[in-house]
């Protein structure tokens, strides 16, 4: 598993990358009650707001952490957002990407690195 | 900027694992561990401890101090009996709200507590304009214990506390000194609001929590409890702007001081506030219920159709209800729009979505009458 500095995570599924945010991440946004995911199919360049959650406290925007294609998003979080916080790691993933270029996630950090940053 | 300032509570709201936020000059906390969500639930469950020290209270004495209130509030505080609280609003002379505030009658003074943004200039306000004395109560923290098992909780260490009203107030002897305190709130629940000496104050706290039902609250789930018992937030739903009559506040207008009552105007903006009694406002303050499951925020534009060009209003407060479990805001529309029911659109990251006018509060209030 992959670590970026805005508390995404990429796993590799595959061909395919799975990407959710980090429980650090989870914690910090608070209870989220609704979530907006990108279009299967759609192609997204590496910094695009693709994901907008909402938590009881703020609107945050989930950004594309590489160049690729969305190729399956998460359907299950429309009624069930919270498993955001419940499983971030897990029943909490965003979406799936098809990545362009894979060597674009090799700078972003192992765990150790990541519980590093947020330590 | 300037330093922040920190209640008397301050390092309990630290051992409780508080995140401290900024607010109205003060650090104050957001949250404790459990998070916004089960504290606003714990609270409509239980009972909730709120630490609201950073509000400004104020006392004022005279032998005029009803009527001289009377000349910068429209509520009738002359016919305020003693041991008994009401709402009110400051008012400016073009008929907008200056801040909200409860006055209580505690005998031979009136008690009253203002926004905590709002309280160097209230003061200011009353020292400038009321012949009476106006002394900001500096050595008092003020706490808010609310939800259903409140009575049951207070009452264990403040007998009497159980046999009041909503908006009784009274003085009670305690282990704790003598207590101030009102059967009011800012949640929509039974509760109670108490003002305790400082050097009492964190014992009286802990003496609360050491109570199973009771849990600490912070000011997000405070803004989530008051938005679905359609309580304004003074700045967010009402400010100098907004009149009374506009922001369905008629209610804080006493009937001795409206068109043909005993006491009618002589508060600031009087012509206009009760010309809008008479005739309504153009615009009024009503709820808002968003179709689907995202938040209308405070600043969405409301149109009336999904392609109108202007808007015809906006979202004054607007979140997740917790226990509602849905999204709802508060917001201005016309006062042609304002029915229950009215299908409006509100424009939310570029997309026009669905909200229908609604009554409020959204959560029926369990006050004790």
């Amino acid at each position: 598993m992959k670590f970026t500095e805005d508390h995404e995570w990429l796993r590799a599924e595959g061909d395919v990358f799975v990407v959710g945010v980090t429980e650090y991440a989870a914690e910090q946004l608070g209870d989220v009650v609704f979530v907006e995911l990108p279009e299967e199919g759609v192609t997204v360049k590496k910094d695009d707001e693709i994901v907008v959650i909402e938590s009881v406290k703020v609107a945050s925007d989930i950004k594309a952490p590489v160049d690729g294609t969305i190729v399956a998003v998460n359907d299950k979080l429309g009624d069930a957002p919270a498993l955001v916080n419940e499983d971030p790691l897990g029943e909490g993933w965003f979406f799936k990407m098809r990545i362009d270029d894979p060597a674009a996630i090799e700078g972003f950090m192992d765990e150790a690195a990541y519980r590093e940053m947020i330590a | 900027m300037p330093e922040l300032e920190r209640t008397i509570l301050d390092a309990l709201h630290r051992d409780l694992g508080a995140r401290m936020v900024p607010f109205a000059g003060y650090e104050m906390p957001v949250q404790y561990a459990a998070g916004v969500m089960k504290e606003h639930l714990h609270t409509r469950a239980r009972a909730g401890l709120f630490d609201v020290s950073h509000m400004g209270q104020v006392i004022l004495r005279g032998d005029d101090a009803a009527k001289a209130l009377e000349t910068l509030v429209p509520a009738d505080i002359c016919g305020l009996k003693p041991g008994r609280q009401r709402y009110g609003v400051f008012t400016n002379a073009e008929g907008g709200i200056v801040d909200d505030l409860m006055i209580a009658h505690r005998g031979d003074h009136l008690f009253v507590v203002v926004n905590a943004a709002c309280k160097a200039g209230d003061i200011a306000h009353m020292r400038a304009h009321l012949d009476c004395s106006v002394e900001p109560v500096e050595d008092r923290a003020l706490l808010a214990l609310q939800g259903p098992d409140a009575e049951a909780v207070l009452g264990a260490l403040v007998p009497e506390a159980a046999t009041m009203r909503f908006m009784d107030v009274r003085t009670a002897d305690s282990d704790f000194g003598a207590l101030w305190i009102s059967r009011s709130g800012y949640t929509g629940e039974d509760g109670y609001e108490i003002s305790v000496q400082n050097g009492r104050a964190i014992a009286f706290a802990q003496a609360l929590l050491a109570d199973g039902r009771v849990a600490p609250i912070g000011l997000g789930a405070r803004d989530s409890l008051r938005l679905e018992a359609g309580l304004c937030l003074y700045g967010n739903d009402i400010d100098a702007e907004t009149t009374p009559v506009e922001a369905a506040l008629e209610f804080s207008i006493g009937k001795a001081r409206r068109t043909g009552g005993a006491r009618a105007g002589g508060f600031p903006g009087a012509e206009r506030i009760l010309r809008e009694m008479e005739t309504g406002a153009p615009r009024r303050r009503v709820g808002l219920l968003p179709e689907g499951r995202a938040p209308m925020r405070a600043g969405t534009c409301l149109y009336e159709t999904e392609t109108a060009e202007t808007p015809v209003g906006t979202v004054t407060s607007g979140a997740y209800g917790p226990s509602v479990e849905r999204p709802i805001s508060m917001g201005y529309v016309p006062t042609t729009m304002a029915a229950p029911g009215t299908a409006l659109f509100g424009e939310v990251r570029g997309r026009r979505l669905p909200v229908t006018v609604a009554e409020l509060p959204f959560r029926p209030s369990t006050y004790k009458r």
